[in-house]
C-alpha cells in the first residue's frame, strides 16, 4: 500500500460561452490551465505528467486532440493521458490524475477536461450521429416522466430547479447562462423539447474548460493558498440496457454513493456533506439524484428541492455554481463539478460560496445514466470526522 | 512501486476486415484472457478500455464494448480513448493502491470499416497540418527520408525488417501477414510513397487483445509463470514535425531510461514498429544490443489491429517469457504520427 493524500493546490476555468471563436482549442484549454498554475503558484515546467479528458472527438472533429495539444498543455518530454468515458468523463479524468499522486507515482498532476462544442454539432454527436439515436434528452425524459409517477412529485419541481441553478448562476462569472430575469413562468412557457423537459429545463450547449493541478500532502504546504484534500473517489459502470435494469435509480449509481461514503467515513450524507456539485443537465435529475446516491429517501428528493433545502441558503444546497444547467462543455462539466466542490471547501467560490462549507461532494455520470464518478472533498483530513 | 504481473492474455487474429462487430470479437478475446489467467469475472477489481471513436466511426462507440466485459453487477470501469497499452498504464497505476489485486485491461479496433488516409490526418494540428491531408504514410515517409540521408538506415535494411517479420509471422497464428520473402524482390517493387513501398506499410486490421494484471500476492497465488512488470513509463513530445528531429526518439528514450531498459541485458523486444524505418529509430533509442531478437511475433507489419496494436506487444513478449523461455523482454507501444508518443516496459519472468 502506497496511498498517500492527495490535494487541489490550484483550480482554473474558463468562462463558457456558447461560441468561444475568440480562442483555439488550444488556447481555451491553456486559459482554463493557466490559471490552475497561477492559483497553485507554478509554472508550466513545474508539472510532472498531464491527464486529459473529453468526450467525443467527432465533436471538434479532431481525432486524439491530445496529441496535437501536447505542445500547448506542456506537455513535452512527460506523461500525457487521455481519458473518455461519456458525460462523467471530467469527474473519471480527476479521479485517474488523483490515483497518480495517492499511488505515488508523480508529484504534481496537471488535469485538464474542456469541449468546445460551437466547432461542430453536439446535438448530432449525441444522436450517436450517423446511427441517428435520440439525444441525451430523447433518452432520459422518459425515465424521468417515471421518476415523476412513481415519486409523486409535482409537476414545478423540474420548473424550481432550472430557476434555482440559472439564480446561482449570477453570482458565477463564469457561468455560460446568465439569465437575470429567469422565473417559474418562463420556464413553464418556454417549449417543450422531451416531454417532460422545457428548453429551459435542459443544459446549454457550450464552450469551455477546467483545469487542476493536483499534489502530495508535501506539495500542498508548499502551495500558496489553501488545499482541498481528496478524500474519497469513486468510479462504478453498468450496461446501458438489460431486462430487469433500473434506469431511474441505476444500480452503479447507488453503489458507487455507498462505496464513495463509506472511504470518506460518511454515514449521513445529508448531514455530513455541505455542499454538492452534481451533474444535472436536465432539471429532473436533481432530484432523482438525491435519491439515487441515497441522500434522499424514496420519494424524497423532490421535497428538498420544494422546501428550498438545496437552495445556496439551504442545508443542502446543489450546484451553486449554476451547475451543468447553467454550463455545459460536456468533456468538461464532469470536472467542473469535482473543481466547484473544491473551491466550496478552500473558501474560493466567490459570490457562490456556501457558508462554513468543509465537504463537498462532485458528481458527474454519463451514456444512458450508466457512467458515475465522484469524489468526496474537505477543507482537511479529518473534514468529515469535523462534521458530526 | 510495487511489482505487477501479467497473469493471462488473450488476443484474436488480425482480420483484414472482420465480420463481426468490436463487442462480439472482444467477448471471446476478454473471456479467454480471464480462462487463461485461471480466474473468475467476479475477482476482476478494475477494468480499463482503449479504443478509438473515429476508427468506429460514431461517437460513444466504446459504450458498446461494456457489453463484452459483462458490466453487471456493476464494476469499477474507465477507458482512455488511446491503445489499450495506456488502459494497462491506468490500470497498473490504479494496483499500487493495494486495496484491488486484479485488473482486466484491453484494446480494440475496427479499422476495415473507414478509409484511414483520410482519417488519420484529423489527428493532426487542425488548423496547421490536417489541411494538408497528410496521411500516416506520407508523414512516415517524411521520417523515412530523413533516416535515409542521415545515413542511419538503408532501404535494403527496411527490406530486411519486412522480410524477418513475415517469416516470423509464419509462426504466428495470429499475424495477417506472413511469408518467406526475399528482399531482392520487396526491392525491386514500385515505391508508394517515395522512399515507402507498400509492404514499408503496417496492414489494415481489425482485432483486439485482453491482458489480466494482478498484485504480487495474487500473481503467485493463481499463476505458475507470472510475468513482471519491472519498470513502465510513457512519454510524449511535441507535436509539428517540423520542431522534431525525426531521426531519434527523445520519449522513447526517456521513457526506456525510466522503466530501467538499461539495468540488465534484454533477451527479445516487442516494438511497436508500424513503418519498417521504425525498428532503427527505436532499437537506437532503447540501446538494444545486436543480439536483441525483435518482434517474433512479426510485429504490427504482420498484424496491426489499431488500438490494440501497442497492448499486444504487452501480449507477445510476456508470450516470450511464460512460453518460449525469454527472462527479460521489452514491451513498446506507440500513438500519433511519426512515434510521438511511446510507452516503455520491462517485463521479466522469475
Amino acid at each position: 500500500m502506497s496511498h498517500q493524500p492527495c490535494a487541489i493546490i490550484g483550480i482554473g476555468q474558463t468562462k463558457h460561452k456558447k461560441r468561444r471563436d475568440d480562442v483555439s482549442l488550444p488556447g481555451l484549454v491553456r486559459e482554463a490551465a493557466q490559471r490552475a498554475l497561477d492559483d497553485a503558484g507554478m509554472n508550466w515546467s513545474d508539472i510532472d505528467a498531464v491527464v486529459l479528458g473529453k468526450a467525443p472527438d467527432p465533436f471538434e472533429g479532431v481525432m486524439m486532440p491530445e496529441l496535437s495539444m501536447a505542445d500547448a498543455l506542456g506537455a513535452a518530454g512527460k506523461p500525457l493521458m487521455r481519458v473518455h468515458t461519456a458525460g462523467s468523463v471530467g469527474g473519471t479524468t480527476a479521479i485517474v490524475a488523483a490515483h497518480l499522486i495517492e499511488n505515488g507515482i508523480h508529484e504534481r498532476v496537471l488535469t485538464v477536461a474542456y469541449e468546445k462544442q460551437a466547432e461542430g454539432n453536439a446535438q448530432w454527436g449525441l444522436a450517436g450521429g450517423r446511427s441517428g439515436g435520440m439525444g441525451a434528452g430523447g433518452i432520459f425524459a422518459p425515465w424521468m416522466r417515471s421518476y415523476i409517477q412513481h415519486s409523486g412529485a409535482p409537476e414545478d419541481i423540474g420548473w424550481k430547479v432550472a430557476v434555482k441553478d440559472r439564480k446561482n448562476a449570477l453570482k458565477n462569472p463564469y457561468a455560460h447562462l446568465q439569465l437575470k430575469d429567469i422565473s417559474i413562468e418562463k420556464v413553464k412557457e418556454s417549449p417543450m423539447l422531451w416531454e417532460p423537459i422545457h428548453f429551459l429545463e435542459s443544459c446549454p450547449s457550450s464552450d469551455g474548460a477546467c483545469a487542476m493541478v493536483l499534489t502530495n500532502e508535501d506539495g500542498a504546504k508548499r502551495a500558496p493558498k489553501p488545499p482541498a484534500w481528496v478524500l474519497a473517489t469513486a468510479m462504478r459502470s453498468e450496461l446501458g440496457q438489460f431486462p430487469g435494469r433500473d434506469p431511474v435509480r441505476p444500480q452503479a449509481g447507488v453503489e458507487c454513493a455507498h462505496i464513495l461514503y463509506d472511504s470518506a467515513g460518511i454515514t449521513d450524507p445529508r448531514a455530513q456533506i455541505d455542499v454538492a456539485e452534481i451533474y444535472v443537465p436536465f432539471s429532473w435529475y436533481e432530484p432523482m439524484w438525491l435519491e439515487g446516491h441515497d441522500i434522499a429517501g424514496p420519494g424524497e428528493g423532490w421535497q428538498m428541492t420544494e422546501s428550498g433545502a438545496t437552495e445556496i441558503t439551504g442545508d443542502f444546497p446543489v450546484n451553486p455554481s449554476g451547475g451543468v444547467l447553467s454550463s455545459n462543455p460536456i468533456g468538461a462539466s464532469g470536472m467542473l463539478r469535482f473543481a466547484e466542490a473544491a473551491l466550496q471547501v478552500r473558501g474560493a467560490a466567490g459570490e457562490h460560496q456556501v457558508d462554513d462549507a468543509t465537504v463537498a461532494l462532485g458528481h458527474a455520470y454519463g451514456g444512458a445514466a450508466q457512467y458515475f464518478s465522484m469524489w468526496i472533498v474537505g477543507a482537511s483530513l479529518d473534514a468529515v470526522a469535523q462534521n458530526k | 512501486m510495487a511489482d505487477i504481473a501479467i497473469i493471462g492474455y488473450s488476443q484474436s487474429p488480425s482480420w483484414r476486415e472482420a465480420e463481426l462487430t468490436e463487442p462480439q470479437f472482444l467477448f471471446p478475446v476478454i473471456s479467454e484472457a480471464i480462462d487463461h489467467a485461471k480466474i473468475e469475472r467476479r475477482e476482476i477489481g478494475f477494468t480499463c478500455a482503449g479504443s478509438c471513436d473515429y476508427l468506429s466511426g460514431q461517437t460513444f462507440a466504446f459504450v458498446m464494448n461494456l457489453e463484452a466485459v459483462g458490466a453487471w453487477p456493476p464494476i469499477s470501469e474507465s477507458h482512455v480513448e488511446m491503445d489499450g497499452a495506456w488502459a494497462l498504464y491506468e490500470a497498473w497505476v490504479r494496483l499500487q493502491a493495494g486495496d484491488i489485486d486484479t485488473a482486466l485491461v484491453f484494446g480494440s479496433g475496427k479499422s476495415s470499416p473507414g478509409n484511414l488516409s483520410e482519417i488519420y490526418p484529423l489527428q493532426l494540428d487542425p488548423y496547421t497540418l490536417t489541411p494538408l491531408g497528410v496521411d500516416p504514410a506520407s508523414m512516415a515517409a517524411l521520417q523515412a527520408r530523413a533516416l535515409i540521408d542521415a545515413g542511419l538506415v538503408t532501404e535494403r535494411e527496411m527490406a530486411q525488417v519486412v522480410a524477418r517479420n513475415r517469416r516470423d509471422a509464419m509462426n504466428n497464428p495470429r499475424a495477417q501477414v506472413s511469408g518467406d520473402f526475399d528482399e531482392d524482390a520487396l526491392l525491386a517493387e514500385p515505391y508508394l510513397t517515395a522512399p515507402l513501398r507498400k509492404h514499408d506499410l503496417p496492414p489494415i486490421s481489425d482485432g483486439a487483445c485482453a491482458v489480466i494484471l494482478a498484485t504480487a500476492d495474487k500473481a503467485r497465488a493463481v499463476c505458475e509463470r507470472p510475468v513482471w512488470i519491472r519498470g513502465i513509463d510513457h512519454r510524449i513530445e511535441v507535436h509539428q514535425p517540423g520542431m522534431r528531429d525525426l531521426t531519434v526518439s527523445s520519449s522513447t528514450q526517456i521513457a526506456g531510461k525510466n522503466a530501467g531498459v538499461g539495468n540488465a541485458p534484454v533477451d527479445v523486444a516487442e516494438l511497436c514498429v508500424s513503418f519498417s524505418h521504425e525498428e532503427s529509430v527505436l532499437r537506437r533509442a532503447l540501446g538494444l544490443a545486436e543480439n536483441v531478437k525483435v518482434n517474433p511475433s512479426g510485429g504490427p507489419l504482420s498484424a496491426n489491429p489499431l488500438m490494440a496494436v501497442g497492448i499486444s506487444r504487452f501480449a507477445e513478449a510476456a508470450r516470450q517469457i511464460a512460453e518460449q523461455g525469454a527472462h527479460r523482454a521489452i514491451a513498446h507501444a506507440s500513438s500519433g504520427q511519426a512515434l510521438q508518443q511511446n510507452m516503455v516496459a520491462v517485463l521479466e519472468g522469475d
